[in-house]
């Protein structure tokens, strides 16, 4: 990187060398966060027209599960519930966290409230939300006189 | 009946740290799957979060009084969608217990449903203790 005629700014490597960090870490699945601040933990997956959140929360009911949606939010709330205890029962180890939960998310783009379509299938929730037709981004033709 | 202790739901995953240092042969995180046991008067279920697994993921074997359950979930990968957000990876789940005499290692169910496995192990029938006559000679 050093140029003949030019004094090499040590600050300038420095952020050359920030920058190539942080890009070796992106590259790596986009934006990582170690430990989801609220439950669910939810995966972010987008392309232009539609994206997918996913959440992992096994052990809960399909029918447990609220999703509500407005253009830019979305909000994932429901309950994990005890099993239903029986007499003298003993409990050797509880690992498991139970109770209700609710999470709002904002979303990084207007959607479609009307086609959106969520899936739950072996405790794995994927909810696929569709960009407004208003919010898609317009080319915007150049003229030359 | 002991004291039910409340825990939250925001517990992360924990990756599973192999003593031997054997290394697995799929690149795939694997995790320790968070499990309750509790015992009733008549068996003793174990029920773990498996995430993303079904009924042909989930592997169950018992040998010399361990039971290890090993579960391969398959990747939720979106194809055609860029991961922009990642508060959680999606993994393999591997756990071993060892369980004791007195359940009925011939007869233990399991059933996985909304990404939990449960496991019924019932106990045996307390042995009788055999009374020896000592007859005088």
């Amino acid at each position: 990187m050093y140029r003949r005629f030019r004094v090499p700014s040590i600050w300038r490597e420095m952020d050359q060398l920030q920058r190539e960090m942080n890009h070796l870490f992106e590259a790596s699945g986009g934006k990582r966060v170690l430990g989801s601040p609220k439950y669910p933990a939810i995966n972010i997956w987008a392309n232009e027209e539609s994206q997918f959140i996913s959440a992992e929360m096994p052990g809960i009911k399909a029918d447990d599960i609220n999703i509500d949606v407005t253009a830019d939010t979305l909000t994932i709330s429901g309950s994990r519930v005890h099993d239903e205890t029986v007499e003298n029962t003993r409990f050797h180890r509880q690992e498991r966290g139970y109770g209700p939960f609710a999470r709002t998310i904002q979303l990084p783009f207007m959607i479609d409230t009307s086609s959106v379509d969520a899936n739950f299938k072996n405790g794995v929730l994927d909810i696929k939300l569709q960009r407004a037709e208003s919010d898609k981004p317009k080319k915007i033709a150049v003229k030359s006189e | 009946m002991a004291k039910k202790e409340e825990k939250s739901l925001e517990i992360p995953k924990q990756e599973v740290i192999k003593a031997d240092e054997l290394e697995r042969t799929r690149d795939r995180y694997c995790y320790i799957p968070k499990t309750d046991i509790y015992e009733t008067e008549d068996e003793i279920i174990l029920i773990a979060d498996v995430p993303g697994a079904d009924q042909d993921s989930v592997d169950i074997t018992l040998e010399k009084n361990v039971l290890s359950i090993n579960v391969l979930v398959d990747n939720n990968v979106h194809a055609g969608y860029d991961r922009i957000y990642s508060e959680y990876e999606s993994g393999d789940f591997q756990r071993s217990f060892r369980l004791s005499d007195e359940i009925n290692q011939n007869n233990i169910k399991a059933v996985v449903s909304n990404g939990e496995l449960r496991l019924h192990l019932p106990k045996v029938e307390p042995v009788k203790a055999k009374k020896i006559v000592v007859k005088a000679a």
